[in-house]
């Protein structure tokens, strides 16, 4: 050894033991990596908050496959930050009070590093609250805005999918320059439907429209013969949002008041998610238009990222399983698992996730995001998320029933769907 | 067999259930305390059927009117949560005596249908005035809302222990009616309400006064697992919310002053086990009720009782 003016040292005592030491723990290198090695192959535990059962069964049926296909495809190009994924699915029987439930099960229970996959507006208001008190990320898939509304929390984010107050917002601008200014809303006369009266009636006054009537329809009704005579006579467009099992009846009705001389229809597409199209009674759809989050047909100028998406969770070019040409998907809403679950990827490396210590990491690192390129983690589209509400934006679709199938005639941009902020859960404490 | 000591007993299982706040797992933990508040109202519910004989399909609209009474205080006025507890249980005591006023003049199979008539109107109306309720979706009570008297509800202790006293207060209540004079006059009735009104009860006014002790005790459970959990939801005011107190009742042992928590105990982890294995677990639910009334019409505490007379009331 020398030192700066050059002297040379001697061994010293304790210079040897230290230099042994060090010796020692090289020898067992392998030891200790394999440890480590060990430590960081323990899975990333994913806690999905599943509609098995209840209202929103269909629903959950397709956010299962289109989960288990996404984590497939995650841990077959290497997990995340090395590590597998895995998923812990519960029932939340689409219910808040279970699915709070299930929120402390997967914290306190599963020990789970997330939770995610909620899409049922009052079980994630009901689960948020003790995500929030657990400190457990809660990624949703729900398209309410409540967590943009500022109702929720620091934990709840949701960056796969967009919320409806944007949603509706975006489709203003083409109904009144493409279908009518004059609209009649009719709508389930209970939460879904008045935030549709809500964000449509400002959205279309903004364009110079107006809405000549609300039809609230009351959530036990099973015969809307008796509303329709109070659809205003110069009604250009009929805003329509029923859902439940309803829906066949009131289209079936509506046809059969109106006759071939109906106005411009226009609905979203939750009133038909697995529901086939080209079923009995919906006829009378035919050249009527809806709002898709994802186009349900492949469309001509399909894109590679849809067809790979659409392959890998294994629905076929009409939008139902490939394996019963019944069996319809959600294929609307469930892209969303399939884009979150690639936004906590990108979010858990970015923050060099490795325990569930690091749950506040996770939370700024999405918060980080912005600009999410549409391709194969994205196949829906381009997205802009926007840290502060916690809230997705991105590109929705206007299709139009043509010979039975869905086709796309308008895709809005994502500054369609804009809105100011509503709240900064980055001031919120985490 | 010696001497029981009912109260005793009753006050040595508060004890541990205190004692259970210490050492159990977090999960369990935050189970039991729902299980205890859920309990409350099963208490509730048991004081008009399980001792008057009133049986009733509609005592979710009690729930939620304390769940809303509550909730709605906090959200549209502001009001401070001790404050808002109050009011969620008067909006149970008010609704009980208007409901028992209208529906006590009916009996049997009638009063089922009325009070679930009730209960309808009551969820309809939550769903209808969404404006301030957000109808099906509920709304969030905030985490800064949910201090009562300095204590932070929003923590796993501070909870488990407010739940424990909901339910100490709902079951020394329950223990006090049972054993009180007004509380035998109620099984008579149950028993045979003929002969009570013969021997010069005045049985419509006791129907009536259990059935605002019920309602409001269902209140109580309501308001308080509003606060305890940050949600209030028009899910809560739904028919399964009337069944379930009395399959909880039933199960645990109708009757009882204990019975009702042993039966939501049951039936919450029968749900939670059943659910992991199976997405029938409802059905898994369903044969154990069966069963359980087949081999056990008295429920479970109902069973213990006539091993130990005197000691469950």
């Amino acid at each position: 050894m020398t030192t700066k003016d050059g002297a040379k040292r001697g061994t010293t005592r304790r210079g040897a033991l230290a230099t042994l030491a060090g010796g020692a723990a090289a020898a067992s290198l392998p030891l200790w990596a394999r440890y480590t090695h060990a430590q960081s192959a323990e899975p990333i535990r994913i806690g999905f908050q599943v509609h098995r059962t209840g209202i929103g069964a269909a629903y959950g049926r397709w956010y299962d496959r289109t989960t288990q296909a996404v984590v497939e495809k995650i841990n077959a190009e290497g997990g995340i930050n090395g590590r597998p994924v895995e998923i812990i699915a519960e029932d939340d029987g689409t219910d808040p009070k279970r699915g709070a439930e299930v929120v402390e099960k997967f914290a306190n229970q599963h020990g789970c590093d997330i939770a995610f996959g909620t899409l049922f507006s009052h079980v994630v208001i009901g689960s948020a609250p003790r995500a929030g008190e657990l400190k457990l990320p809660y990624f949703v898939v729900s398209e309410g805005h409540h967590v943009a509304s500022g109702m929720l929390n620091r934990y709840t984010l949701q960056p796969g999918i967009t919320d409806v107050k944007s949603q509706v917002q975006a489709m203003a601008p083409y109904v009144a320059g493409n279908l009518g200014k004059k609209v009649t809303m009719i709508f389930p006369d209970f939460a879904f439907g008045h935030d549709h009266r809500d964000y449509f009636t400002d959205a279309i006054e903004a364009q110079g429209g107006q809405v000549l009537a609300h039809i609230a329809i009351p959530p036990t009704e099973t015969s809307f013969t008796k509303y329709f005579p109070k659809i205003p006579r110069d009604t250009e467009v009929l805003y329509h949002v029923m859902v439940g099992p309803a829906v066949l009846t009131f289209v079936k009705e509506l046809g059969e008041f109106f006759g071939p001389s109906a106005p411009a229809l226009f609905g979203f597409i939750d009133s038909l998610e697995a529901v086939d199209i080209a079923s009995p009674g919906l006829e009378f759809l035919e050249g009527s238009y809806f709002w898709e989050g994802n186009p349900r047909y492949a469309q001509s100028d399909q894109t590679i990222y849809d067809k790979a998406y659409r392959e890998a969770v294994g629905v076929d070019g009409n939008g139902a399983s490939v394996s019963d040409p019944k069996d319809v998907s959600t294929y609307a809403h469930m892209f969303g698992c399939w884009e979150t679950l690639y936004v906590v990827k990108a979010g858990m490396e970015a923050a060099g996730y490795q325990a569930p210590a690091d749950r506040g990491k996770l939370i700024e690192a999405v918060e980080a995001m912005t600009e999410m390129p549409e391709g194969y983690a994205h196949p829906q589209g381009a997205k802009l998320f926007n840290g502060k509400t916690h809230q997705v934006f991105g590109h929705q679709y206007i299709s139009q029933v043509k010979d039975g199938r869905l086709v796309r005639v308008h895709t809005t941009s994502i500054d369609d769907g804009a809105y100011p902020d509503e709240v900064d859960y980055t001031k919120h404490p985490l | 067999m010696s001497r029981a000591h009912p109260v005793a007993l009753h006050l040595g299982f508060l004890a541990v259930l205190f004692a259970l706040g210490f050492v159990l797992p977090d999960y369990h933990h935050g189970n039991l305390a729902r299980v205890m508040v859920l309990a409350t109202y099963a208490i509730g519910y048991n004081l008009a059927f399980g001792y008057a004989g009133l049986l009733s399909l509609g005592h979710a609209m009690f729930f939620a009117a304390g769940m809303y009474g509550m909730g709605l205080a906090i959200r549209l006025f502001g009001a401070d949560p001790a404050l808002a507890m109050l009011a969620g249980l008067v909006a149970g005591l008010v609704l009980s005596l208007v409901v028992g006023a209208l529906a006590l003049r009916t009996a049997g199979v009638a009063f089922m249908i009325v009070t679930l008539m009730f209960a309808q109107a009551v969820y309809l109306t939550i769903l209808l005035a969404g404006e301030w309720t957000r109808g099906d979706e509920g709304f969030v009570i905030q985490a800064a809302e949910r201090v009562v008297l300095g204590v932070d509800l929003t923590g796993a202790m501070a909870r488990y222990f407010a739940a424990l006293g909901v339910f100490a207060v709902g079951l020394l209540a329950a223990l006090r009616l049972v054993t009180h004079p007004f509380g035998k006059a109620l099984v008579a009735i149950r028993e045979n309400e003929e002969r009570t009104r013969m021997l010069g009860y005045d049985t419509q006014r006791l129907k009536l006064g259990a059935l605002a002790v019920s309602g409001t005790l269902s209140a109580l459970a309501g308001a308080a697992y509003g606060l305890l959990f940050g949600y209030a939801g028009a899910s809560f005011a739904g028919v399964q919310y009337s069944i379930l107190p009395l399959l909880w009742v039933l199960l645990g042992g109708a009757g009882t002053a204990i019975g009702p928590f042993v039966g939501t105990l049951f039936m919450f982890y029968l749900i939670d086990l059943a659910s992991g294995v199976t997405t029938a677990y409802m059905l898994i639910a369903g044969v154990v009720l069966v069963l359980l009334t087949l081999f056990a019409p008295q429920g479970i505490v109902g069973g213990a009782r006539r091993l130990f007379p005197g000691w469950f009331p």
